[in-house]
């Protein structure tokens, strides 16, 4: 083996204990200051082998064949001792939700302390110098401050950054990042990333980068690694890949990225009457005030985006519209009419027409009804159809969201990601709804899924006429899907218009900071970006 | 040991084996008793012999019949208790979840006040004042019981009421028993089973100690918390008689233990769509 590669993996085969072969043949080696990305779909077995790469398997999973060899060793070959001695000091990894990760009970710098002190590498007091230093120099305000704080009296962005400094105390000579940006806000997805990249710059250590959204990983990355299925579909340089994949899978991957396509079918001159209707709404929770005088109209076939990082009142829009929480000022109207505040008020014809579909279906969906139930008791309230009838219905409900008849017995834990967003669609089209309320449908979804869904969305509204409230803080679906959208920032409407409008200069500083956060697909754009400097609205 | 496609350990197996030798026992302990349960057929206090298997008691009555009979009141009191009790308590549980601020805070306080009465003490006190009979019995150890039963159930239910399916059957205009029952108690049913079993146990050790202390199965039905009481004694003078009672409620005890351990562990395992959440 060469000197140059500080990780080198042969060969690598994870099984599950039921025999199922999760990593199948997987090599790859990491030079000393090199990025690798490592992207694909979930369940392609990214984390696994960024696991493995520890040599650790999950609980239920084994290594079955192969290599992992850092610095020449085998971390197979030397025992779980040995292994906890390669842990935090010569690789560390940093998970994709910190918030999930951290100890509750535990003040930060105690945990970021932990693995030098564990490994007799420092002393308590330089250790907990060392552990401020670096959460200085991730950017965080007042970091001796914060360090003394527990995991919830910090935000998700900082306690991401605390990861990292927990990662990189011990100087390992490889970090794995385990999908580090997912879950964080579009604004503070850059920022942080922006630090993991320098991070590794000026530790130059190397890195595995693990993400679904090619877009990041073109930032980060100086290879690339593709993979689908355990397997490996491809591996090159980050210019080739981007550029000239040569795998169909990966032009597919690549193409998607591209957010050029509008989807949507462009509406009519003459919209007529508002189908729905909100003027001057204000809402909260106990007595404080999430949402502040929105208005907006809503016409048939129209799809109207509401876009705002997290906290910005998207979500309770969308409970105040269906009524699940009373605004506490303005007024809302259906067809002219008004609407009333609370859902318990409204007639059943009134619920039906405004249907809910959400982020999570593994929330959304009753786990213990089959999908004859959840899709046939809106059916059967709504028309009072029983047997072969409401059975055919069903069929061509599952029919019409893309799914075989044959599905009607199964349950939601039985499906995928995108097969339950498609049993949610189809519940929400059961009770003939004039409009759907989409909270973030697609966020939870792989990128090709969500891609499909979107497109369902936009058959449907072609052929039914549904209008969409489309929440959500993914630019690039906006402009494909939205005839207009509504931007929101701490509750109150920042703009309001035509996408078009919205999005072009000039641009109020909050929706252009949403607006180049949203990453691209090429090298150097983080660059740009960060020498823009700050653009705090 | 395989069943069914699962592995049940020994102890589990042990459990369900005795489990089901005491129901048959109970079913079928009419045909089955080598002697009439309440007829004096020997000398008081024998020991073990062919003729009597575990001997005769106080006055002389065969002790292998009356276990045999005793199976069925103290295993069919505790069982129908706990129904009773989980029936309630169940209901009241999922109620408080789905029922608003108001009715759940009605709800748990007067719960805990029943809970900071110890149970029987309290089934005493009701036993004395309005004389015991079956239903009686029955009614209060399941009243009482249910109390802890509801405080298991609605943290279960509560849990399950935040998520965002019981939004749409609201939004879909649904009743509150549909919401309670269709959505919330399916997914309530795992920790609820193996809860079953504790809460049995229990009753099935309440109804015993009451009828140790003359307050439960009036003689001269047996019972075995009664023949422990009757014998009790015997065993000053070595004599096996309130052994054979008192072995049977462990047994029933521990063996459901076992199931219920097992039941436990794997719900705590996670599997599917239980992980994910």
């Amino acid at each position: 083996m060469s000197d140059e590669n500080i990780l080198e993996i042969r060969n690598l085969r994870i099984e599950a204990l039921n025999g199922q072969v999760l990593v199948d043949d997987v090599s790859l080696e990491l030079r000393r200051g090199e990025v690798l990305g490592l992207i694909g779909e979930s369940g392609a077995g990214k984390s696994t082998i960024a696991l493995a790469a520890m040599g650790y398997a999950r609980a239920g999973c084994r290594i079955a064949g192969g290599e992992i060899r850092i610095d020449g060793t085998d971390l197979r070959g030397i025992g779980p001792e040995g292994r906890q001695g390669y842990r935090g000091m010569r690789i560390a990894y940093v998970a994709q939700s910190a918030a999930a990760s951290f100890n509750p009970a535990m003040r930060l710098i105690d945990q970021i302390c932990e693995s030098p002190l564990r490994h007799r590498q420092m002393t308590r007091p330089e250790a907990e110098a060392r552990a401020v230093e670096l959460l200085g120099k991730l950017g965080l305000p007042e970091p001796a401050i914060l360090a003394r704080k527990y995991p919830h009296e910090v935000s998700g962005g900082q306690l991401q950054r605390a990861m990292a400094a927990m990662a990189v105390i011990g100087r390992p000579d490889i970090l794995v990042f385990d999908e580090p940006t997912t879950a964080l806000d579009v604004t503070t997805q850059m920022e942080v990333l922006a630090l993991i990249k320098q991070i590794i710059r000026d530790l130059r250590t190397a890195a595995l980068y693990i993400t679904h959204d090619l877009a990041v990983v073109a930032q980060v990355a100086d290879r690339i690694m593709v993979l689908r299925g355990g397997k490996m579909v491809e591996l090159g340089e980050a210019e080739q890949i981007l550029g000239a994949p040569a795998q169909a899978y990966t032009s597919a991957l690549v193409a998607e990225r591209d957010h050029s396509r509008p989807l949507m079918r462009p509406l009519p001159a003459d919209p007529g009457a508002p189908v729905l209707e909100a003027r001057a709404v204000d809402a909260g929770y106990g007595g404080g005030k999430v949402l502040s005088q929105v208005s907006f109209r809503l016409h048939r076939g129209e799809t109207l985006a509401v876009v705002g990082e997290s906290g910005s009142g998207k979500s309770t829009l969308a409970r105040v519209l269906t009524g699940l929480l009373p605004q506490m000022a303005g007024e809302m109207r259906l067809d002219g009419r008004p609407l009333a505040p609370g859902y318990r008020q409204r007639e059943a014809d009134v619920l039906r027409r405004i249907q809910l579909v959400h982020q999570l279906p593994d929330m959304s969906l009753n786990p213990r009804q089959p999908l004859a139930k959840i899709i046939g008791r809106p059916l059967a309230l709504r028309s009072g159809e029983k047997g072969a009838a409401l059975q055919r219905r069903i069929a061509g409900l599952l029919d019409l969201v893309g799914l075989p008849a044959g599905f009607a017995e199964r349950f939601p834990p039985q499906l995928s990601g995108g097969q339950k967003q498609r049993v949610a669609i189809a519940r929400a089209l059961a009770a003939e709804p004039e409009i759907i309320i989409c909270d973030e449908p697609t966020s939870a979804l792989d990128q090709l899924i969500a891609d499909d869904i979107l497109r369902l969305l936009m058959r449907l509204q072609d052929e039914l006429g549904l209008s969409y409230l489309f929440i959500t803080h993914d630019l690039g679906i906006v402009r494909r899907i939205a005839h207009n959208t509504l931007v929101l920032l701490k509750g109150e409407t920042v703009a309001l218009g035509p996408t078009a409008e919205v999005f072009a200069e000039p641009m109020h500083p909050y929706t252009r900071k949403l607006l180049v956060s949203v990453p691209q697909m090429r090298k150097g754009w983080l660059e740009e970006v960060a020498a823009q400097g700050p653009s705090e609205p | 040991m395989l069943l069914f496609g699962t592995r049940i350990p020994l102890s589990a197996l042990f459990g369900a084996t005795v489990m089901v030798l005491f129901i048959l026992l109970a079913i079928f302990g009419p045909w089955i008793t080598p002697y009439a349960p309440d007829a004096t057929v020997g000398k008081t206090w024998t020991g073990p012999s062919t003729e009597f298997w575990l001997g005769t008691d106080n006055i002389g009555r065969d002790i292998l019949s009356r276990i045999i009979a005793g199976a069925q009141t103290t295993i069919g009191i505790a069982l129908v208790t706990t129904v009773l009790s989980f029936t309630l308590g169940v209901s009241a549980g999922i109620f408080a979840s789905v029922g608003g601020p108001v009715l759940d805070n009605l709800l748990s306080r007067v719960v805990d006040m029943f809970l900071s009465v110890p149970v029987l003490i309290m089934a005493l006190i009701v036993l004395t004042a309005l004389g015991s009979s079956i239903p009686t019995l029955i009614l209060t150890i399941a009243l009482l019981d249910s109390t802890r039963v509801f405080l298991v159930a609605r943290a279960v239910a509560v849990d399950i009421a935040a998520r965002d399916f019981i939004d749409v059957a609201r939004l879909r205009g649904e009743k509150m028993p549909w919401i309670m029952f269709h959505e919330i108690l399916p997914n309530a049913m795992p920790p609820l089973i193996s809860e079953f079993g504790l809460r049995f146990c229990f009753n099935f050790l309440y109804v015993a100690s009451l009828s140790f202390l003359g307050l439960g199965v009036q003689p001269p039905q047996a019972d075995w918390g009664g023949m422990v009481r009757e014998n009790g004694q015997a065993i000053a003078f070595g004599i096996l008689a309130p052994i054979w009672p008192a072995l049977a409620i462990a047994l029933v005890t521990v063996a459901v233990n076992l199931v219920v351990d097992w039941l436990l562990s794997r719900n705590v395992k996670p599997s599917g769509a239980s992980a994910e959440l």
